[in-house]
C-alpha cells in the first residue's frame, strides 16, 4: 500500500506555507508529523494532490509557558511537550495525558497541534484542549483567527478550520490554583488508542470539592466538557457520590460499537474510568496542580 | 491519471548511518521503501505499513521513528540510524544484539530489527528498566513468534551488558 502521487511543496516561512495552502485550495493537506496521515495516504483513503510540508517551517517548535497558558507551536512533537518540564508544571494534564498518546515511536514524530487539527475523538489532545478551555491559533489567506476549544470540534475528524487554513499554534488554559487533574484510559494494548478515556480537572477547597469537569476519549462524537459539579460541588473527599457520577457519565457519552468494543462495553468503561480517576485525583498527595 | 512515467522526481540526500547518501526518488517515497529499494539497507523491514507493528522502527536523530510513517524527502534533514549502524559485525554486536542472541529473543527474526532500534533508544533513556517498564518499552512492537517473554529478559539483560562493558572499559 502505497500512497499516490502528490506535487511535495516544503516552505520555509509561515508566509510562504499559507501561500501555497491559498494557491493549492482544497487540493492540499498540510503535512506535519504524519503519524495519521501517512497512513490515510498509504491506504488511499485520501490522495491530495498537494502536501504542503511544514517540517521545513521556521518559528513553529516553541512552547511557552505563561500565566494563563501553555502555548504549544504546531511543530512541537508529542515527545517534547511530554518532556517540557515548564509545561508539565503549569498544566500536569498535558503530560498525564501524552503518556497515553501512541506509542515513543509515533511520539517523536506526531505533532500536538496535528493531534488537535486531525479531531480524531479518540485522540487525547483533543479532550485535553476543551477540557482546558484551549484556544486554536489559526492563519490563512484571509489572515489570522482565533478559535475556542468549544467551536473547533464539529464532528470526527471535522473542524471549523478552513481547508487553506494552518494551525500555527494551540494554547491550553491554565486552571485555577488548587485544581486537581488526572487522566486515565484503557486500551487492548499499552499505547494503542482507547477504547475508552477520562481527562478530569478537580477544583479542591482543603478536601471539599469544589468544582469538577471531564471530557472523554473515543466515547463522544466530538470531545466536549461534562460538567461533574451539580453531583461533587460541596462534597468531602471521603463522601463523594461515587454511584451518581458514573450516571452521569453513563448519559452523557454515546460510544459506537467497533470491532474492538460494543457500545456498552465501552459506556460502562468510561463511568468506571471516571469513577477510578475521580478517587485518585482527589486523594491527598495525588495529582496537586 | 498521475503514474510512474509523468511523475516528478527528486534528489534526496540523506545521511544514514554515518554516511551522506543520494538517490532520486518520488516525494511519495517512504522512508522505509527509500533505505530498502533506492539505497540497498534491507535490515529495516516493513510489515504493516502504517504504524502498528514497529518492523520498520530507525532512530531519526538518535530518536525511535516508524520508518513507514516519514517520506524520504522529510527526512533529509535528520540523521538516520538503521539496524545495520547499529551493528552489522557477528563477531561484534551491539548489546542489545548480544542480548537478544543470548536470550533467545528472535525465532523468524521478522521483527528484530524493529525491536533492535526501539530497545537501543530506549536503554538511552531509561538505562536500568525494571521487566515491568522493559514490557511496556516493547509494547508498540508486534512479534509474531515469540511471545514476548524472552524479549523482555533481553531488555534487562541489554541493560546488564552496558554496564558490564563500561566497567570493562574504565
Ligand atoms: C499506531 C498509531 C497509534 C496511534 N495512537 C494514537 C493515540 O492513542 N492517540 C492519539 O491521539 N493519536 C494516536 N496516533 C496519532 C498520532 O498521535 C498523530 O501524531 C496525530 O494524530 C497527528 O499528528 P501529526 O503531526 O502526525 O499530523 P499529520 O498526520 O501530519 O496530520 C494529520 C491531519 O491533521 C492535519 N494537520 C496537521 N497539522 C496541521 C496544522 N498545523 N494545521 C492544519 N492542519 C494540520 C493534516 O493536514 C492531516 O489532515 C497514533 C498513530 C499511529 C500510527
Ligand atoms: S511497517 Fe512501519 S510500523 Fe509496521
Ligand atoms: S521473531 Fe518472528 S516475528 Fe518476532
Amino acid at each position: 500500500m502505497k500512497p499516490a502521487p502528490f506535487v511535495h511543496h516544503a516552505p520555509r516561512t509561515l508566509e510562504e506555507a499559507v501561500a501555497v495552502l491559498g494557491e493549492v485550495g482544497h487540493d492540499g493537506k498540510v503535512l506535519a508529523g504524519g503519524q495519521s496521515l501517512i497512513p490515510l495516504l498509504s491506504m488511499r483513503l485520501a490522495s491530495p494532490a498537494h502536501l504542503v510540508d511544514v517540517n521545513g517551517v521556521a518559528g513553529l517548535d516553541a512552547v511557552e509557558v505563561t500565566d494563563t497558558h501553555v502555548r504549544v507551536g504546531a511543530l512541537v512533537r508529542h515527545a517534547g511537550l511530554e518532556r517540557h518540564d515548564g509545561a508539565a508544571a503549569a498544566l500536569p494534564l498535558l503530560r498525564q495525558a501524552l503518556r497515553n498518546v501512541a506509542h515513543p515511536a509515533i511520539r517523536t514524530r506526531g505533532t500536538t497541534v496535528g493531534s488537535i487539527a486531525h479531531a480524531d475523538p479518540s485522540g487525547e489532545m483533543p479532550a485535553v484542549t476543551v477540557l482546558t478551555g484551549g484556544v486554536v491559533e489559526a492563519a490563512g489567506p484571509r489572515g489570522r483567527r482565533e478559535i475556542a476549544a468549544a467551536d473547533f470540534f464539529t464532528g470526527p475528524l471535522e473542524t471549523t478550520l478552513a481547508e487553506d487554513e494552518l494551525v500555527v499554534a494551540v494554547r491550553f488554559g491554565l486552571l485555577p490554583a488548587g485544581t486537581r487533574t488526572g487522566f486515565v484510559e484503557s486500551a487492548r494494548r499499552s499505547g494503542d488508542y482507547a477504547l475508552a478515556g477520562v481527562a478530569l480537572a478537580v477544583g479542591m477547597d482543603g478536601d471539599v470539592v469544589t468544582s469538577a469537569t471531564a471530557s472523554f476519549v473515543s466515547v463522544t462524537p466530538v470531545p466536549d466538557v461534562l460538567d461533574l459539579g451539580p453531583a461533587l460541588a460541596g462534597r468531602s473527599v471521603g463522601d463523594l457520590p461515587l454511584d451518581d457520577v458514573a450516571e452521569l457519565v453513563r448519559s452523557h457519552v454515546g460510544p459506537e460499537s467497533d470491532i474492538h468494543a460494543p457500545a456498552d462495553y465501552r459506556r460502562m468503561l468510561a463511568a468506571e474510568l471516571t469513577r477510578r480517576v475521580l478517587t485518585t485525583t482527589t486523594t491527598p498527595t495525588e495529582g496537586a496542580a | 491519471m498521475t503514474d510512474a512515467a509523468t511523475e516528478q522526481l527528486l534528489e534526496i540526500t540523506l545521511r544514514v548511518n554515518g554516511v551522506r547518501r543520494t538517490a532520486s526518488a518520488p516525494a511519495r517515497r517512504l522512508l522505509s521503501d527509500f533505505l530498502r529499494h533506492d539505497l540497498g539497507l534491507t535490515g529495516t523491514h516493513v510489515g504493516c505499513e502504517h504504524g502498528v507493528c514497529g518492523a520498520c522502527t530507525v532512530l531519526l536523530d538518535g530518536e525511535p521513528a516508524r520508518a513507514c510513517l516519514v517520506f524520504a524527502v522529510t527526512a533529509q534533514a535528520h540523521e538516520v540510524t538503521t539496524v545495520e549502524g547499529i551493528g552489522h559485525d557477528p563477531a561484534n554486536l551491539s548489546p542489545v544484539q548480544q542480548a537478544f542472541a543470548e536470550c533467545h529473543a528472535l525465532q523468524c527474526g521478522f521483527c528484530t530489527p524493529g525491536f533492535i532500534t526501539t530497545i537501543t533508544a530506549y536503554l538511552d533513556e531509561n538505562p536500568q528498566p525494571t521487566p515491568e517498564e522493559a514490557r511496556e518499552a516493547i509494547s508498540g512492537n508486534l512479534c509474531r513468534c515469540t511471545g514476548y517473554q524472552n524479549i523482555v529478559k533481553a531488555v534487562v539483560r541489554a541493560s546488564e551488558i552496558v554496564r558490564e562493558r563500561e566497567e570493562e572499559t574504565r
